[in-house]
């Protein structure tokens, strides 16, 4: 059997996002396309030097060949899973592989969307995805999903263990605040939680509050050998594991409602990475809402089970908290333009870059990256990252 | 034959499924090598492999899982209750629970199916408060 140390063996070494927020009359291939742009910049290197793509869209059954063709590559590994907006966290570890046995050098992980400011709105896209891949169990009970189906396994949560939504508007607060330090967030304004609180309900327990943003963006990183990455511009991030987990689709056929697949691949990420969840520095946890921060808390391991609600009291991962948590403020408050995964990725690096600005985590070392994707946690994926002092 | 309105075929579990449902039958599939229940169907029991399973008449018992209202502006319909209720013979489902308001569908409440049929739209399965007395969640 194939006996490959992966750990820290491969790094990003360049990260970009473009129109994060609004972007009205660029399409999806443009804002991928400058967020490669500025992460080839960042890394000093050339789409010529690009021979592997990850890549996922919701609308295009082909994606990766809408972008080989417009970049002009042509690549000799290309992953184009697509599970939901856990997808460029999932596509890691597949991208780290192919780097260590040789089948490429560079590999390119990009996304765009113009969901916020398309002509082409996203109700005629939910229609259209409901046309081609009816979930006809489902349906004929008009779940306002995603919200919905997260709602219904916040609402599990708080029957079970007693959360509040208290303990979600707590989420959302922490969020907004370290938006408020990022320029690049999307919602920076004033948020607190008795306003979370007295919101108009959109599906029970969720105001508008605790279901993130829809926004425009797109983001990039670049992925190569770490002995390379020494030579390129920037300090590299070492990925020290990428974990994925699968486990349905519709919330109707989740297990358990307050378990998701983080426990399998949080776990397994820490250990791959010989990590321990306290010596994680700084984490971006992909929040679609309010209620994913609690649950991943609780199935990576920084709390157990049951107890995310408490956790996240009085302010424990907003900034000046225990644990930094979604520095960039967040889906909930930065920038989600429907699959947030790379984005999450991308504030790892410019946390443990020391490129975070008034949002800088002192001294971070590593950070944990979870993806979620689907509309009720169906799928999740776990990296850790490290600076040079981790490997 | 009232089949759902979606395009692509449907797998013939399913079709079966939909056609009874539209003669005014809930039924779901029980492996009978296994002896577990399956919902939504399948071609062949996803626990034990086999290609075992026989249309069984559930119930039609069980308790409210989880739970959502979603709210919708009067003009429109007004709000209205999502729910995934289990069922006593140990499946889920994504449904509706009716003849209460939406806000008064609790997490635990005994609910009992019914079959409901709307011009426009396919028989389906949906709940009702079994009855005041009854206890709360019960696991078959």
């Amino acid at each position: 059997m194939l006996d490959l140390k992966i750990r820290g063996q491969v790094s990003i070494v360049g990260v970009g996002t473009a129109g994060c927020g609004e972007a009205p009359g660029q399409s999806e291939l443009e804002l991928l396309a400058q967020a490669t742009y500025n992460a080839l910049k960042d890394a000093g290197l050339k789409l010529q030097d690009i021979d592997g793509l990850a890549t996922a869209n919701l609308n295009a059954a082909m994606w990766p060949l809408n972008v080989v063709e417009y970049l002009g590559i042509r690549p000799s590994f290309v992953e184009g899973t697509n599970i939901g907006g856990s997808a460029f966290i999932a596509h890691q570890k597949p991208a780290m592989l192919a780097l260590l046995t040789g089948q490429c050098k560079a590999v390119l992980v990009c996304y765009g969307s113009n969901q916020r400011t398309s002509p082409f709105g996203r109700r005629e896209r939910g229609q259209a995805r409901n046309l081609l891949d009816p979930n006809i169990f489902d349906e004929p009970y008009h779940p306002f999903d995603p919200p919905s189906s997260y709602a219904m396994m916040a609402a599990r949560h708080m029957h079970q263990y007693g959360t509040t939504r208290r303990h979600l508007a707590e989420v959302a607060v922490a969020a907004r605040k370290w938006a408020q330090l990022n320029p690049e967030a999307f919602q920076r304004g004033p948020l607190d939680i008795e306003t979370v609180l007295k919101a108009r309900m959109i599906s029970d327990p969720f105001t508008q509050y605790d279901c993130c943003q829809v926004t425009d963006g797109g983001a990039a990183f670049i992925m190569t050998l770490s002995d390379r990455a020494r030579d390129l511009k920037k300090k590299p991030i070492h990925i020290l594991s990428n974990e994925t987990a699968v486990w349905h689709k519709s919330v109707a056929n989740m297990r358990d409602l307050t378990v998701t697949p983080s426990q399998e691949s949080g776990p397994k990420a820490l250990a791959s990475a010989g990590v321990a969840i306290k010596d994680i520095d700084v984490v971006q946890i992909y929040d679609a809402f309010s209620i994913n921060t609690i649950l991943a808390l609780e199935d990576l391991g920084f709390c157990p089970k049951g107890e995310g609600g408490r956790f996240v009291e009085d302010g424990a991962i907003a900034p000046g908290g225990q644990l930094p948590v979604n520095t960039n403020g967040g889906g909930l408050s930065c920038v989600h333009p429907n699959m947030y995964g790379a984005f999450a990725t991308i504030e790892a690096v410019r946390q443990l870059r020391g490129e975070a600005g008034e949002r800088q985590v002192v001294g971070a070392e590593t950070a944990l990256i979870n993806g979620n994707g689907g509309s009720s946690a169906s799928s999740q994926s776990t990296s850790i990252l490290g600076t040079e002092s981790t490997v | 034959m009232n089949s759902p309105s979606s395009n692509p075929p449907l797998e013939p579990s399913v079709q079966t499924y939909f056609d009874q449902l539209s003669l005014g039958h809930f039924l779901i599939q029980h492996c009978t090598s296994c002896k577990t229940h399956l919902f939504y169907p399948r071609r062949f029991c996803i626990h034990c492999s086999e290609d075992s399973l026989e249309w069984v008449q559930p119930k039609g018992t069980g308790f409210v899982y989880s739970t959502t209202t979603v709210r919708r502006k009067p003009d429109a319909g007004g709000d209205y209750d999502v729910s995934i209720v289990e069922l006593d013979e140990g499946v889920r489902l994504m449904s509706t629970v009716q003849g209460i308001s939406p806000e008064e569908v609790k997490i635990g409440m005994r609910v009992r199916a019914h079959i409901v049929s709307a011009q426009s739209e396919q028989n389906k399965v949906v709940f009702r408060p079994e009855d005041s007395s009854a206890q709360g969640e019960q696991h078959a």
